[in-house]
């Protein structure tokens, strides 16, 4: 397992058998069980799997947010395995994008604030033709100075999301961004992910167990038990739910 | 970046306040002290130049034994008068003056007793007439012997109007005379800087004053028009040769002030105590306010590393938090400071009998230490809580995981170890080995001390506070509230850390006061074989005095035995200055004191030999037969022959000389007096005649032996009660600390509150749980200060012991008392949190994100 295709340039990240390992002894959780997977660039990805089954530790992995106890991780043409925290920070601030299922933004700044943050944390200026155009398309246009606990949950996710465009990076990281909306509210933000990815070229990562957001994306990976199972191109909700059913069986099968 | 720092700031303005008013006291008191010395000095400047105003050049004697500002105030040497023609004789001169005065004329009030100064003298001089500043108000200048005009400060304080018959003493006890003017100042001033002023005759000046005729004590010189005043100095100075000084006014002024200001440096001392309380403890405030902070905002801190803030950034981020607190509360600070300094002045201005207040200036010093104080103080609090920012991992945003417990293990040890420098550093400097530095090592020691105690105190706290929260633990809320206070042993510990610092220097300094107290009181007792004691309170820089004559008629009274007074000058002994006193009888005091001979006798003494006791012999090498030369305050050197030497005592020490000595002291009147009565004479029937010899001696009185070691001891309140201020002081920014804490454990809990209230409990009993909580922190922190203040206390008077401090006195009744007003400092910081809680709306609560 060498470093084949860091520079592979269709590749925007990509898992090497990636093992995580929580705790030792009596109390040791595998999370991860040798992943290996490739995220293309322009793609949009969901992760799918029952709960527990180590999506959002994958994702955590994949975004250098927490360390992997063997394997390696790239994002574009870094490894991301290794880096020191400084190489850490510049790698979350210049190539990676972040929508969390919650808690996605600071209650004391206005949205057009914590959309910008990423930029202003970096010393960066917005591009205004590009700032611009992510208003228009989640449409926030008019709430641009409420500060989140003025905005609904499925704005605050539009917020996030729009935040995570705004700098434009490698990939974007979604763990359960609609997780904790509406239907119609998590439908807006899907579609929204999904026209970034048709007309952007943006690429997105997203960690869901619900098949109806997993059949947004072009291609479905599913993880159970620490390991993936399974994978899914053009997905429609209907054959994703199929899919999580034979897993289900699988895993009881694993289990007994 | 910075942005977003700020306006996360301004969300939590209450919090700011709070944790930004210590700091606001620390620079109110450290601004303050500069403001007041500035306003002070500028003030006296302005009083100097006017009082020299009239002189181009001045001429004295140079004084017999020069001294610093620390052993007291010089004495002008007296001179022939015709030293003032040869001043007349020098080219340039237009007008020489020849002046008398003299520090010690008091006058004795309309109400019998005598008018006293806190600071500026009592000058006692001649009548030179109307000048360009003195101005006479009302009557006339004294013609006579028995006459005097006094300024309209001693007028109105005495009460007195011309034509009374006034008592003045002098150095000759009390006399009367007739008051036939009152005079003021240019500008219609009733006196100079408060100065009480006395004119008499220039005869009875110099007899009054100096003690003998035909002499001055200066002379004010003017010059002829065009001739520079230095240059007129010089030549004076040349013809007059040494011995004597010759300054031009502006020298004199200059000196004078300047050596004022130095007395102000004390007042500014004290602030600046004051101000290191406050800051100090402020420390410990912000430190805990900026830990729960960055506590409470783990996940936004988070997220902000997710989004790509590097560790630097997030330090940064809270270090300009700190920084705009510090800014805010210096510029508060430093307004409450110019305040605070222009009342104290004006305060002491008029205590100190109506010195014009020059306006109040805020000198630069003010402001540039009110912004380095403010903003190193609060950046240095805010640094650990900055650094363990910097360390939350940014999984943490997406983590419902609250700041898991870390162990104390750390914590502890760098406690133990702080805790030991600074027991180190105590014991250097109590055992005196610190040499100059001793008073810093010590201070040092005590800080560096607190701050490991205050680092151990997390791990102390666990089972104290589940201790003491057995009191409360009889009702539920009572129960939840002793849980929640042990529920963070950091942020307790913090709180109580911040009380511990306050109580222990009051309890402290109470132990080594009442040790001293105590030690002094059985010294005294077991020393001191006479039932009446003669002696006043000093209250400025001369003692208080009585006429020499009421000892021989005390000894007199039927029912006396023995009586003897004493007399007490600074003095160069052999080249050195030194304190002396003269004894009426020798004989009776070594009775008295049941003094011991260790070489010589001591029991009677010769016109020309004098004692020593054995540790001063011992240190100068003195023994029995050999001659020294002793200068006192007035008069000529004169040698004396070591007669004998005495064990000295904690109580009395040093070198007698014979009574005949003493009419050359600074003041040649008694200062204290020793009556031992007769066996079956009781102290009822010889009081009442004594206090009728002293009727003409109103400084001083007549008191038994319990109650003058009462008088002795009480000079030690007045320090107890400044301790006592400070206390209060730390106490108050110690609430504020309590409030803040459990504020913000409040809102913290804001969702298990409205879980609670929402399974019924009442609102009483969540401010009950509430009030709980801030009672056990409050009695937590006075327990550990009354236990850290009494061991600091206890080895300071263990190292005095050589010093006559035997006695350890552990002051229970008010170590109690501090940990009863800890009990109610607690239910008054709960008041506000307790409402809040108990406000909370049940179900938003509950949605609390
Ligand atoms: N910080 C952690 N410490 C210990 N175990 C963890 C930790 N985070 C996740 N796990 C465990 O790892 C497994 C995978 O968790 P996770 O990736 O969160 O699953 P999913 O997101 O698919 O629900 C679970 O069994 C979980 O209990
Ligand atoms: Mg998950």
């Amino acid at each position: 397992m060498t470093a084949t295709s860091a520079s592979d340039t269709h590749v925007a990240a990509r898992a090497s058998d990636v093992w995580k390992v929580y705790g030792s002894g009596e109390a040791q959780v595998i999370a991860l069980r040798g992943v290996t997977a490739d995220f293309e660039r322009g793609r949009f990805t969901a992760i799918m799997g029952p709960s527990g089954s180590g999506k959002s530790t994958l994702m955590h992995c994949l975004a250098g947010l927490d360390a992997v106890t063997r394997g390696q991780v790239f994002i574009g043409g870094t490894q991301v395995t290794g880096l020191g925290d400084a190489g850490l920070t510049k790698l979350r601030r210049d190539k990676v994008g972040f929508i969390f299922q919650q808690f996605n933004l600071l209650p004391t700044l206005t949205a057009q604030e914590n959309i910008l943050l990423p930029l202003s944390i970096a010393g960066r200026k917005a591009d205004q033709a590009w700032f611009d155009t992510v208003i228009e398309t989640v449409g926030l246009r008019d709430r641009l100075g409420h500060r989140p606990s003025q905005l609904s949950g499925g704005q605050q996710q539009r917020v996030a999301c729009a935040r995570a465009l705004v700098a434009r990076p490698e990939v974007i990281f979604a763990d359960e961004p609609t997780g904790n909306l509406d239907s119609r509210s998590g439908a807006e933000v899907l579609g929204f992910l999904k026209r970034s990815v048709r007309e952007y070229g943006q690429t997105i990562v997203m960690v869901t167990h619900d098949p109806v957001a997993a059949s947004y994306a072009d291609r479905v990976v599913f993880l159970a038990d620490g390991q993936i199972v399974s994978e899914l191109l053009d997905p429609t909700p209907e054959a994703v739910l199929d899919t999580m059913k034979r897993l289900d069986v699988l895993t009881v099968g694993v289990a007994e | 970046m910075l942005r977003a720092t700020l306006k996360s700031l301004l969300a939590r303005k209450l919090r700011l306040v709070l944790s930004g008013l210590a700091v606001v006291l620390g620079v109110m008191f450290v601004s303050g002290a500069f403001v007041l010395t500035d306003t002070l000095g500028r003030s006296f400047d302005a009083v100097f130049s006017s009082a020299y105003s009239q002189t181009d050049v001045g001429v004295a004697a140079k004084p017999k034994i020069e001294m610093s500002e620390m052993e007291g105030e010089e004495v002008q040497a007296p001179f022939p008068a015709s030293v003032l023609d040869e001043v007349r004789s020098v080219p340039g001169v237009a007008k020489a003056t020849g002046t008398v005065a003299a520090d010690g004329a008091q006058v004795i009030g309309s109400n019998g007793k005598v008018l006293t100064s806190f600071g500026p003298p009592q000058i006692g001089q001649a009548w030179t007439g109307e000048d360009g500043l003195t101005e006479l108000r009302e009557g006339r200048g004294p013609t006579a012997d028995n006459e005097i005009a006094v300024n309209v400060t001693v007028a109105d304080a005495a009460k007195i109007k011309v034509g009374d018959q006034v008592r003045v003493q002098t150095l000759e006890p009390a006399k009367p005379f007739t008051l036939v003017g009152i005079f003021g100042y240019s500008g219609g001033r009733d006196s100079l800087g408060g100065v009480q002023e006395v004119a008499f005759t220039e005869k009875a000046a110099q007899q009054l004053l100096v003690g003998e005729t035909g002499v001055y004590t200066g002379i004010t010189v003017k010059a002829d028009s065009g001739v520079s005043h230095t240059k007129l100095r010089d030549e004076i100075a040349t013809k007059l040769g040494t011995g004597y000084e010759v300054k031009t006014g502006q020298q004199l002024s200059d000196e004078a002030s300047d050596s004022l200001k130095e007395g102000l440096a004390f007042f500014n001392n004290i602030l600046l105590g004051f101000a290191g309380v406050a800051l100090f403890v402020g420390i410990f405030l912000i430190l805990n306010t900026f830990s729960i902070i960055v506590a409470q905002r783990t996940r936004e801190l988070a997220l902000m590393r997710a989004v790509g803030a590097s560790r630097g950034q997030m330090i940064g981020s809270v270090l300009v938090e700190a920084i705009v607190i510090g800014l805010l509360a210096s510029v508060l600070g430093l307004g409450a400071g110019v305040g605070v300094g222009a009342l104290l002045a004006y305060a002491f201005g008029s205590l100190g009998g109506g010195l014009q207040m020059a306006s109040v200036g805020i000198p630069l010093a003010a402001v540039i230490s009110a912004f380095v104080v403010g903003l190193f103080v609060t950046v240095i609090a805010a640094v650990l809580p900055a650094l363990r920012a910097s360390r939350i991992p940014p999984v943490a945003a997406m983590q419902d995981v609250a700041t898991p417990d870390r162990p104390l293990t750390k914590i502890t040890v760098a406690g133990a170890v702080v805790g030991a420098i600074g027991g180190a550093l105590l014991g250097l400097g109590l055992s005196g080995n610190a040499g100059d530095s001793t008073l810093w090592t010590i201070l040092a020691g005590v800080l560096v001390t607190f701050i490991g105690v205050a680092l151990l105190t997390p791990l102390i706290s666990k089972p104290v506070v589940a201790l003491l929260g057995r009191l409360f633990s009889w009702s539920v809320p009572g129960k939840l509230g002793r849980l929640n206070s042990g529920r963070n042993p950091r942020r307790t510990a913090i709180t109580a850390a911040a009380l511990m610092v306050g109580i222990a220097l009051v309890t402290g300094v109470t132990v080594i006061l009442d040790s001293a107290k105590s030690s002094f009181t059985s010294l005294a007792e077991n020393t001191i074989d006479a039932e009446l004691v003669i002696s006043g309170t000093q209250t400025g820089p001369r003692p208080p005095s009585f006429d020499p004559a009421v000892l021989d008629q005390a000894a007199k009274l039927p029912g006396v035995q023995e009586t003897a007074g004493i007399y007490w000058d600074r003095a160069v002994i052999n080249g050195e200055n030194d304190g002396v006193t003269a004894i009426s009888d020798v004989a009776a005091l070594t009775d008295i004191y049941h003094a011991k001979a260790t070489a010589g006798t001591i029991s009677s003494l010769g016109d020309d030999q004098m004692l020593v006791d054995a540790d001063t012999a011992k240190d100068k090498g003195l023994s029995v037969g050999q001659s020294l030369t002793v200068q006192t305050t007035r008069g000529d050197a004169k040698t004396y022959t070591l007669s004998g030497i005495y064990e000295a005592s904690e109580l009395y020490g040093g070198f007698v000389l014979p009574v005949a000595a003493a009419k050359d002291f600074a003041v040649p009147k008694p200062t204290q007096a020793y009556l031992k009565l007769a066996p079956g004479t009781t102290v009822a029937q010889v009081q009442p005649q004594v206090e009728a010899l002293l009727a003409n001696s109103p400084e001083v009185s007549v008191a038994d032996r319990a109650t003058f070691i009462d008088q002795q001891t009480s000079s030690l309140d007045g320090v107890l009660q400044m301790i006592q201020i400070l206390l209060a002081l730390a106490i108050l920014i110690a609430v504020l600390g309590i409030v803040n804490t459990l504020a913000l454990s409040v809102l913290e809990r804001t969702r298990e509150l409205g879980l609670l209230r929402a399974i019924g409990l009442r609102r009483a009993q969540t401010m009950r749980m509430v009030t709980v909580e801030a009672v056990v922190i409050s009695m937590f922190g006075a327990i550990l200060g009354v236990v850290v203040g009494s061991g600091l206390g206890a080895s300071v008077v263990r190292a005095l012991k050589d010093q006559g401090i035997d006695d350890l006195v552990l002051p229970w009744a008010q170590m109690g008392l501090f940990v009863g007003v800890a009990a109610i400092v607690g239910v008054v910081a709960a008041v506000l949190p307790a409402i809040r809680a108990a406000r909370l709306d049940v179900l938003r609560a509950i949605a609390h994100e």
